[in-house]
C-alpha cells in the first residue's frame, strides 16, 4: 500500500496549520514526522485520521483519492492511530479493551470473550508483544498499555500505524522495547508514521525524516546522513544550541532541607515515602524518574499545594511544612508547575494579568483592595521585552500563545523577583527548541545568582544536562544520588526502572 | 502599526461575540414569527397567509410599542427590568467565580423579607429608612447566600443542589413567617404581610410628574444600575475581583497562585446573595409595598438565562435584563392589541437562550465566519 498526502492545506481562523503539505509513505518503512509544538504535526495527522476535513488537497491510497469524514473511514482505509494519551478503559481487561467497538459476538449479541482472548493472543504472539489478555489495564505499566493500543490498531487491520509522541511516557528501556516493536511491524509489511520532537529517536528509528515548520514541510532528510543540529536548525529556522552551557556549581549554604517527607493521598496511598535531601544555594539538583513515581506529589508538597503527611520541609532553616502556597511564595520560593495549562496560567486572562497572577497582592501592585493595573502593565511591558515573550501585546489572552511563549510567561513571572529557591517541574515540556534553549539559560543564570534550584523532569537528557547533582525517584523513594557527569543515561535509566545497575544483568 | 492591527482584531472578536448574541435574538424572533403564523388558525383556515403574516407584524409592533413606545411603556419596562438586572448580576458574579447560583430566588425572598421588616417595623424619615431597608435586603440575601457557599467550601456540597433545596426552604419559611403575628397583616387570614410604611416605600422615578400615578417605576432601578457599576468596578479594579476571575476560569491555577479559594467560594455566594437580596428589597419596597408568598416569582430563574445571554459581563447582563424586561412589558400590550398570547414571550426567551447556547447553530444559519466564539460563562462540573 502506498499512502500519499497531496497538497494538504488546513486553515484555522488566523493560522494556516498545514500549508500545502505533500508526504508519502510506503508500507514497510518508518516515516518520522518531526517539528516543534505548533508546527502542524497533530493537525496533519488529524486530517489523515478523518478528524479534520482539509481545506485543500487529497489523501490518496494506492492511486485512489479518498475522502474521510470520520476516523471510522480512516480505519476502514487501513489507517490506525496510537494516541499520546491512551484511549483505554482502566477497569477492563486487555481483551475487553482491544475488542471494544468490534466485539466478536454470538447469538443475541452475546460477547464472545474467548474469541476476543484468542484474537489478542494471536496478534500478541505474531508481533512479540507479550500480552496477557486477562490482565486489567490499570494494573499494567504504561509501556504495556501502549502495546494494548498497538494490538487494538492491528486488530482493525491497519496497514499504516501512526504513533503520536509515543515515547513521551516511556522509560529508556521501554523505549528500546518500543523500537523493537516498530521494527517488527515494519518487517511484517506495515507502514509506520512516528511523530516526535525528539531528534535522537527520529534518527534512530526512521527510514526517512520529514521536518515540519509552521505548517510546511521544510524538507526531508535521510537519517543516515543527517545530524541532530542540522535537523534542529530546520525545525527552528536558525542554528540552535542543543547542549546546556554552564560552569561548575559553587554550592553555598543549605537553602531547602527536606527530612523524611512522606505524602499520602486521600485514599491512603503512599506517593512519597521518607524522602530526605538538601538543595544548596547556587546549585541545581535534578530529580529524574519515570512519570508517576511521586515527583508530582513531592513538588506539590514542597510548594504547599498538598499536605505533607509527615516529615519536615525547611527553607533557610525555617520550618514551612504547614505554610500555605502564598506564605512560601513570599519567603522567596518560585514554582514553575509541571502543567502550565492546568496550574501555571489562566488561559482566559491576558498576558499582563497572568504575569501578576502570583503577585497582584504585593504592595507594588495593589493599594488596599485596589489593583494598580498601571504598575502591573508597566511590569508586563518590561518582562515581555526582557524574556522575549512573543505576543501581539500584553492584553492578548495567554491561552492563544504558543507553548513556548506560555512557558516564558510563567518563567518571567516566577524568576523576575528576589528568590531563595526555584522549583521547576517539567520546565520545557511541550516547548519548542528555541524556547528550551532560552529557559535553560535562564535557570542556569538563576543558579549563578545564588538561588537554590530544584529541577524535576521526566526528560532524562534535560535533567542530566542541567543538574549539578541528580536524584532518582522510584515508587515514591529517592533510590539514588548520582553525579550527572559520571553516569550514563542508561545507568540512570536502570535506577528509574527500579533496578540497581550493579545487580542488574549487563545488557 | 502591527500593534494597532492586533488591537483592532481583538476588538472585532469581541464585537463578533456580541454579533452572535444579536443574531441569536434575531433568530428567535424569526422562529417566533413562524410560531405566530402557524398558530393563527383563523387566518390560516381562510387561506389568508398574508393576514397571518400581518398578525406577526402587529404582534411585534405591539411588543415595541408596549415596551418603549410611551413614557408609560418605558416605565413598565424599567419596572420589569429592575429585579432582573439585580438577580442577573447575582447569577453573573457567581458565574465569574465558577459557581452556578440557582438560588437567586431564595436569596431574593430572604432579602425581601428582611427589607420588609425594616420597612414596616421602623418608622423614621424616608431618607434614613429607605437606605436602611435596602441595606437590610442586601444583608438578608447575603446571609442566606452564604449558606451554600460555606457548605461548598467546608464539605464540597455542590451549590446547584444546595441552592435549589434552599429555594424551597426559603419559600416554606416565608409561608410560615407571613402567618406569624410579626408579619401578617392584621385583618387577613391568608399569608400576606403588613404594608411598608409610606416613608419606607421606594420613591417613584417619575414622581415629579403630577397626576401620573400609572408610572410605577421606582428608584430600585437606580439601585440596579448602581449594582451594575459596582459589579464592573469590582471585577476590573479590585484584588478580590481579579481573584474571582482567575478562580472562575481556572481553579487549579488560582490555588497554585496562593489564592484562598475556599474564602472565594463563600465570598462569591455572599455577593451573589447580596445582589439577589437587593432585588427582593426592590420588589417589596418598590413594586408591591408588601410581601406575598411568591413575590420572587420566576425572576431568579430568568436571571440565569440573563447572565448567560450577557456572558456574565456587567454591561451584557444589564442589557440582557432590560431586553427580558422589555419583552415582559411589551408582552402585555401584545396580548391586548393582537390575539397573540403573552406565552409567546416565554417561547421567545427560551429560543434566545437556546440559540445562545448553540453558537455553532447560529454560525451555520447565518454563515458567519467569526474567529472567536465565546460560549458564555460556564461553571465548573461536578466534584470540583
Amino acid at each position: 500500500m502506498k499512502l500519499e498526502l497531496r497538497g494538504i492545506t488546513k486553515r484555522f481562523p488566523g493560522v494556516v496549520a498545514n500549508d500545502n503539505v505533500n508526504l508519502s509513505l510506503n508500507t514497510g518503512e518508518v516515516l518520522s514526522l518531526i517539528g516543534e509544538n505548533g508546527a502542524g504535526k497533530s493537525t496533519l495527522m488529524s486530517v489523515l485520521y478523518g478528524m479534520y476535513k482539509p481545506d485543500e488537497g487529497q489523501i490518496v491510497i494506492d492511486g485512489t483519492e479518498l475522502v474521510f469524514t470520520s476516523p471510522a473511514d480512516a480505519i476502514a482505509a487501513g489507517i490506525g492511530m496510537v494516541h499520546q494519551h491512551f484511549m483505554l478503559v482502566p477497569v477492563f481487561t486487555v481483551a475487553e479493551n482491544v475488542v471494544l467497538g468490534v466485539e466478536p459476538t454470538g447469538t443475541l449479541g452475546k460477547l464472545n470473550i474467548d474469541e476476543a482472548r484468542r484474537m489478542v493472543r494471536e496478534i500478541s504472539d505474531k508481533y512479540n508483544l507479550d500480552l496477557d489478555p486477562d490482565a486489567v489495564i490499570e494494573d499494567l505499566p504504561v509501556g504495556v498499555q501502549q502495546r494494548v493500543e498497538i494490538v487494538k490498531v492491528l486488530l482493525r487491520d491497519a496497514k499504516v500505524v501512526v504513533f503520536d509522541e509515543p515515547t513521551a511516557v516511556l522509560t529508556p528501556s521501554e523505549i528500546i522495547e518500543f523500537f523493537e516493536i516498530v521494527k517488527t511491524l515494519v518487517s511484517a509489511g506495515r507502514g509506520v508514521v512516528f511523530i516526535t520532537h525528539k531528534l535522537k529517536e527520529a534518527l534512530n528509528i526512521a527510514d526517512r525524516i520529514a521536518v515540519l515548520r509552521r505548517g510546511k514541510v521544510v524538507g526531508e532528510v535521510d537519517p543516515k546522513t543527517a545530524t541532530e543540529s542540522h535537523i534542529a536548525e530546520m525545525m527552528v529556522g536558525r542554528p540552535v544550541q542543543l547542549t546546556v552551557e554552564k560552569n561548575s556549581a559553587e554550592a553555598g549554604d543549605v537553602v531547602l532541607k527536606v527530612t523524611d517527607l512522606t505524602v499520602l493521598d486521600a485514599d491512603g496511598r503512599t506517593h512519597v515515602e521518607k524522602v530526605s535531601f538538601e538543595v544548596h544555594a547556587g546549585e541545581i539538583v535534578g530529580i529524574a524518574g519515570v512519570q508517576g513515581n511521586g515527583q508530582t506529589e513531592l513538588v506539590e508538597a514542597l510548594t504547599g499545594l498538598r499536605k505533607a503527611t509527615s516529615g519536615v520541609i525547611a527553607l533557610d532553616g525555617k520550618d514551612l511544612t504547614h505554610s500555605n502556597p502564598r506564605e512560601r511564595h513570599q519567603m522567596g520560593m518560585a514554582h514553575i508547575p509541571e502543567d502550565r495549562q492546568r496550574q501555571g496560567l489562566v488561559g482566559g486572562l491576558s498576558v499582563a494579568e497572568n504575569l501578576v497572577l502570583t503577585r497582584y497582592h504585593d504592595d507594588q501592585f495593589s493599594h488596599g483592595v485596589i489593583v494598580e493595573w498601571d504598575a502591573a502593565d508597566a511590569m508586563a511591558e518590561t518582562l515581555i521585552g526582557e524574556y522575549d515573550i512573543r505576543t501581539p501585546n500584553k492584553e492578548t489572552g495567554v491561552g492563544t500563545l504558543s507553548g513556548g511563549n506560555q512557558q516564558k510567561v510563567i518563567v518571567a513571572r516566577e524568576l523576575s523577583r528576589d528568590l531563595r529557591l526555584t522549583i521547576a517541574a517539567q520546565p520545557t515540556r511541550g516547548v519548542d527548541v528555541g524556547s528550551i534553549e532560552y529557559i535553560h539559560s535562564r535557570i542556569v543564570k538563576e543558579r549563578d545568582a545564588g538561588t537554590a534550584v530544584l529541577i524535576v523532569s521526566t526528560e532524562l537528557e534535560e535533567v542530566m544536562a542541567l543538574s549539578d547533582r541528580l536524584l532518582v525517584m522510584y515508587r515514591g523513594k529517592v533510590v539514588a544520588e548520582l553525579d550527572p557527569k559520571k553516569v550514563t543515561p542508561m545507568e540512570v535509566g536502570l535506577y528509574m526502572a527500579g533496578s540497581r545497575p550493579d545487580s542488574a544483568v549487563t545488557a | 502599526m502591527k500593534n494597532l492591527f492586533n488591537k483592532l482584531g481583538e476588538r472585532l472578536n469581541r464585537v463578533s461575540s456580541m454579533k452572535l448574541t444579536l443574531l441569536a435574538v434575531l433568530s428567535a424572533l424569526i422562529v417566533g414569527a413562524f410560531i405566530i403564523i402557524f398558530s393563527d388558525v383563523d387566518n390560516l383556515k381562510n387561506g389568508d397567509i398574508l393576514g397571518a403574516i400581518s398578525t406577526v407584524g402587529s404582534a411585534y409592533w405591539a411588543l415595541v410599542v408596549g415596551s418603549f413606545g410611551s413614557l408609560r411603556a418605558i416605565s413598565n419596562t424599567i419596572n420589569s427590568s429592575t429585579p432582573l438586572i439585580l438577580c442577573g448580576v447575582s447569577v453573573a458574579i457567581a458565574f465569574k467565580a465558577g459557581l452556578f447560583n440557582i438560588g437567586a430566588t431564595g436569596q431574593m425572598l430572604a432579602g425581601g423579607m428582611t427589607a420588609l421588616w425594616v420597612g414596616f417595623a421602623m418608622d423614621g424619615p424616608g431618607i434614613i429608612q429607605v437606605p436602611l431597608a435596602i441595606l437590610a435586603g442586601a444583608i438578608g440575601g447575603a446571609v442566606f447566600g452564604a449558606i451554600p457557599g460555606v457548605l461548598k467550601a467546608r464539605t464540597g456540597a455542590h451549590e446547584v443542589i444546595t441552592t435549589i433545596m434552599l429555594n424551597n426552604m426559603a419559600a416554606f419559611f416565608i409561608l410560615w413567617l407571613l402567618k406569624t403575628d410579626l408579619f401578617q397583616r392584621e385583618d387577613r387570614t391568608d399569608p400576606i404581610s403588613k404594608l411598608v410604611s409610606a416613608q419606607g416605600r421606594l420613591p417613584r422615578l417619575f414622581g415629579f410628574l403630577d397626576g401620573r400615578s400609572d408610572l410605577v417605576a421606582h428608584i430600585g432601578f437606580i439601585v440596579a444600575i448602581g449594582a451594575v457599576v459596582a459589579y464592573w468596578w469590582f471585577l476590573k479594579k479590585t484584588t478580590t475581583g481579579f481573584e474571582f476571575r482567575a478562580y472562575g476560569l481556572n481553579a487549579d491555577a488560582a490555588t497554585y497562585a496562593g489564592m484562598h479559594v475556599k474564602r472565594l467560594t463563600v465570598l462569591s455566594m455572599v455577593f451573589a446573595g447580596g445582589f439577589a437580596g437587593l432585588a427582593g428589597a426592590a420588589e417589596v419596597l418598590g413594586t408591591y409595598g408588601y410581601a406575598s408568598t411568591n413575590f420572587a416569582g420566576n425572576i431568579g430563574f430568568d436571571a440565569i438565562a440573563i447572565a448567560l445571554l450577557g456572558q456574565s459581563s456587567p454591561l451584557g447582563t444589564m442589557f440582557a435584563a432590560i431586553l427580558f424586561g422589555a419583552l415582559q412589558a411589551g408582552g402585555r400590550q401584545m396580548q391586548t392589541n393582537s390575539d397573540v398570547p403573552i406565552d409567546l414571550i416565554i417561547v421567545l426567551r427560551a429560543l434566545i437562550v437556546m440559540f445562545i447556547a448553540a453558537p455553532l447553530l447560529i454560525k451555520t444559519i447565518w454563515r458567519t465566519k467569526s474567529a472567536h466564539v465565546s460560549a458564555g460563562q460556564t461553571f465548573r462540573g461536578w466534584g470540583s
